[in-house]
C-alpha cells in the first residue's frame, strides 16, 4: 500500500530511504565517544532536527505552488502559529520553575501583572490538547483565509501579496504585548517535553526522529494526494483553470482543501521546530521567511516533493556555514543562488538527476 | 424569519440547508427544445457586446453560428456556460433549468460542455489523462481523491482515444501534441463528459483540410444523441456541416441578423452586406 505511492517516485524513494537510514545511524553516531572522528555532537543532532523541519515546511509550499500554482508568500505564518502552539504548550510545563515561580503564570505574564491565565492559555498544559491545536489553528486560519481568497477568485500575484500581507499582520499583531504571546521576546526559556529535559542528548536525539518521520509522513501524505485523481486534477487547475472549472470541478474547493492540508503541515513543522531551536518569536512571521521558503523549493525543484526537501537542506546547510563564516555575505549569496538557480536550472537542482522528460 | 432560522437550527436531523448543495431539477426538454436564449444583453465598459439576443436549440440539433469577428459568438458561450453575467435578460436549459443561477461547474454538471476557441487541454498530463480527468464522475473534492478508473471506464476512454485518433500518443504530455491534435484531444474531452449540448467555438481552425473533414464528420454523428452548437469562421466547413437542411444562425453586432437554411442565409442580402459579400 505505501509502497504504491513511491513506486515511480525515484526522488521519493531515495530521500525515505536516506531518512531512515539517519533515524538509525544518527542516534548510533550521536553515542559514540566524543574523540571518535564519526561522533555527531548533540547540537548538530538538533541542527539536523531542525533542517527537517524546515524541509517539511518546504514539501507543505511546494505542494501548493508546486502542484496547484498557488505562489504562496504565507506560509511561514502557519509554521509559526504551529510554533507558538507548541510554545505554549512547552510554556505551561515550567510550572514553578520560572524567575517569578509562579505556578501558573509564565514569566513575562507575572511581569505584565496578569493576575490569571487567558483563556486561550487554558488547556495547553496538555500535551494531546497541544498536539491537536498545532493542527488546528494553522488549519482554521488557511481554511477561512481560502474559503475567503478562493471563492473571490484572487489568483497569481494578488494572492500571493495577500498572503504576504497575512503573515506580516500577524507578525504585527504578536508583536504587541497585549495580545499575551509574550510581545517581542515570545516565548523561551523552556524546560521540558512530556517530562523529559529539553537540554538532555535523549530528547534531542526524540525531537530528531520525530522530526524525520514527521517528514517521512508529510512525504506519503503528499504522495498520496498526488498520484491520486485529485493529484491531477490540482496540475490541471494549475495549467487552466477555467477548463478545469468547464468540466464541472469546482476549483475553489480544490484549492481550499488541499491549501488547509499544506497548512496544518506547516503548523506540525513549526511546533517541531520551536523545542529544537528553544524559542518562538514574532520574527517567524516576518514577510522574508516565507519569501525562502519558495526559494527553497524553487532551488531543489519545483513539483517533484522531494525536490523541497533537498532544495530546504542544502540552502539551510548553506546559511549555517554561511552565518557562521561571512554573515554578512549570506543575504547576497542566497540572492546570487536564487538567480543563478532560476536562469540555468529552472527545474532545480534535482532536475539535473532527473532524465529528460518529454516537454 | 427568526422563528424558521430557530428551526432551521433545531430541526437535526439533515444538515443545515445552507451547507446542503443546492438540489438541479432535472432537465426537462418536453417542448423539443434544449436552449432558450431570450433577450440578453451584456456590455464591456459601454460597449454593446451582445444586444437582445434571442437564439433557440431544438434537442438533438446541430447549428451553425456564423458572424464577422466581434460579433459576439465566444461571449454567447460565456453566457451560457456562466462565465459572463448578461446584463439582462434569461437563458435556460430545457424548461427547468435556469443558467443564470448556475455557476461554471453546476452548468458543465447539467450536461453543457465547451469547446474553446484557443484550443485548451492540460498539457503537463497525458492525453489519457486529461480523458480521465473529462469523465463524468462525481466532482467533490473527497470523491476525486479515492476515485479509480473501473474497466467500463477504461473501455470508454480507449473508446474516445480510437475516435480521435490518439491512441498512440496516450502517454504523451498533451503540450507536446501538434495543434489539430491538441483540437482533437479537446473534441475528446467533451465527448467523455458526454453532455446533453456541446458549444464548439472554431473547431478547425489550424487544421489541415483531412481534418477538418473528419471533424465535420465527427461533429454530424454527434448530432441527435447530442445537441451541438458550432461556432466557426470557415465557410466551407459551415457549408460542409449545415447541408442542406440544418438551421445556420448569422450573428451581428451582438443580435441574430438572419436564421434560415445555408442557402437561404447566403442569399439574404443584409448578410451578404455585412458578412459574406466582404
Ligand atoms: N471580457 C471582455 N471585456 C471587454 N470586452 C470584451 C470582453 N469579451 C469580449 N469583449 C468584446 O466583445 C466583442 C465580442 O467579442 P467575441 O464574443 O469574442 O466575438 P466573436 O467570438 O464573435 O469574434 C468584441 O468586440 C470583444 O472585444
Ligand atoms: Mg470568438
Amino acid at each position: 500500500m505505501l509502497w504504491k505511492l513511491i513506486r515511480e517516485d525515484r526522488g521519493g524513494q531515495i530521500l525515505l530511504a536516506m531518512l531512515l537510514l539517519a533515524i538509525i545511524a544518527v542516534p548510533l553516531l550521536n553515542g559514540l565517544p566524543s574523540d571518535h572522528p564519526l561522533h555527531i555532537p548533540t547540537y548538530t543532532v538538533a541542527l539536523l532536527g531542525k533542517y527537517l523541519t524546515l524541509a517539511l515546511l518546504a514539501l507543505s509550499v511546494d505542494l501548493v505552488w508546486g502542484y496547484l500554482g498557488i505562489l504562496t508568500l504565507g506560509h511561514g505564518a502557519f509554521f509559526a502559529l504551529g510554533g507558538y502552539v507548541m510554545g505554549m504548550y512547552l510554556m505551561r510545563q515550567i510550572g514553578e520553575r520560572g524567575v517569578y515561580g509562579h505556578p501558573e503564570l509564565p514569566d513575562f505574564m507575572v511581569f505584565l501583572s496578569y493576575d490569571s491565565l487567558p483563556w486561550y492559555w487554558l488547556g495547553f498544559d496538555s500535551f494531546w490538547f497541544t498536539v491537536i491545536m498545532v493542527m488546528l489553528v494553522p488549519g482554521v486560519l488557511a481554511f477561512v483565509f481560502g474559503a475567503l481568497a478562493f471563492r473571490s477568485r484572487v489568483s497569481g500575484v494578488y494572492l500571493s501579496i495577500i498572503t504576504q500581507a497575512l503573515t506580516f499582520a500577524l507578525m504585527l499583531a504578536f508583536f504587541r504585548n497585549e495580545m499575551g504571546f509574550g510581545g517581542n521576546n515570545g516565548l523561551t526559556d523552556f524546560k521540558d517535553i512530556l517530562g523529559f529535559s529539553l537540554q538532555s542528548r535523549e530528547t534531542r536525539l526524540g525531537l530528531f526522529i520525530a522530526s524525520a518521520v514527521a517528514l517521512m509522513l508529510g512525504y506519503l501524505l503528499s504522495r498520496y494526494i498526488i498520484q491520486s485523481r485529485l493529484g491531477r486534477v490540482c496540475v490541471a487547475v494549475r495549467d487552466a483553470e477555467s477548463r478545469a472549472r468547464f468540466l464541472g470541478y469546482r476549483v475553489e474547493n480544490v484549492k481550499l482543501w488541499v491549501f488547509t492540508l499544506s497548512a496544518m503541515m506547516a503548523g506540525v513543522a513549526g511546533a517541531l521546530y520551536v523545542p529544537q531551536v528553544g524559542i518562538i518569536n514574532p520574527n517567524e512571521f516576518s514577510p522574508l521567511n516565507s519569501i525562502e521558503v519558495v526559494v527553497w523549493v524553487a532551488v531543489g525543484g519545483r513539483a517533484t516533493l522531494y525536490g523541497a526537501v533537498v532544495g530546504a537542506l542544502l540552502i539551510n546547510y548553506a546559511k549555517t556555514w554561511f552565518t557562521t563564516e561571512l554573515p554578512e555575505v549570506w543575504l547576497f549569496a542566497l540572492g546570487a543562488i536564487f538567480i543563478l538557480v532560476t536562469l540555468l536550472l529552472p527545474r532545480g537542482v534535482t532536475g539535473l538527476l532527473r532524465r529528460k522528460e518529454a516537454v | 424569519m427568526s422563528q424558521s432560522l430557530l428551526e432551521e437550527v433545531k430541526n437535526r436531523d439533515q444538515v443545515f440547508s445552507f451547507l446542503r448543495p443546492a438540489e438541479q431539477p432535472a432537465l426537462n426538454v418536453d417542448k423539443q427544445i434544449l436552449l432558450y436564449l431570450e433577450g440578453l444583453s451584456v456590455s464591456f465598459d459601454g460597449f454593446q457586446a451582445i444586444n437582445d439576443l434571442n437564439l433557440y436549440v431544438r434537442d438533438g440539433e446541430l447549428r451553425c453560428i456564423i458572424g464577422p469577428n466581434g460579433a459576439g459568438k465566444t461571449t454567447m458561450m460565456d453566457i451560457i456556460t456562466g462565465k459572463t453575467r448578461p446584463d439582462s435578460g434569461s437563458a435556460w436549459f430545457g424548461q427547468t433549468i435556469n443558467l443564470l443561477d448556475l455557476d461554471e461547474p453546476a452548468i458543465a454538471q447539467a450536461g453543457i460542455g465547451r469547446k474553446f476557441q484557443k484550443p485548451t487541454v492540460f498539457e503537463f498530463l497525458s492525453v489519457w489523462e486529461n480523458l480521465e480527468l473529462s469523465m463524468p464522475s462525481p466532482r467533490a473534492v473527497f470523491s476525486v481523491l479515492r476515485a479509480k478508473l473501473d474497466g467500463e471506464q477504461r473501455d470508454r476512454i480507449e473508446e474516445v482515444l480510437t475516435l480521435i485518433a490518439l491512441q498512440e500518443q496516450r502517454e504523451s504530455r498533451a503540450g507536446s501534441l501538434s495543434h489539430g491534435q491538441k483540437q482533437w484531444l479537446e473534441i475528446g474531452m467533451l465527448l467523455m463528459q458526454q453532455p446533453r449540448l456541446l458549444l464548439v467555438d472554431e473547431p478547425v481552425a489550424g487544421m489541415t483540410h483531412q481534418e477538418m473533414d473528419r471533424t465535420a464528420e465527427l461533429l454530424i454523428s454527434l448530432a441527435g444523441r447530442h445537441s451541438v452548437v458550432v461556432v466557426e469562421h470557415d465557410m466551407d466547413f459551415v457549408r460542409q456541416l449545415a447541408g442542406r437542411d440544418r438551421t445556420v444562425t448569422v450573428l451581428h453586432q451582438g443580435s441574430v441578423l438572419a436564421e434560415g437554411s445555408m442557402e437561404q442565409v447566403q442569399n439574404d442580402r443584409r448578410v451578404i452586406e455585412v458578412y459574406l459579400g466582404e
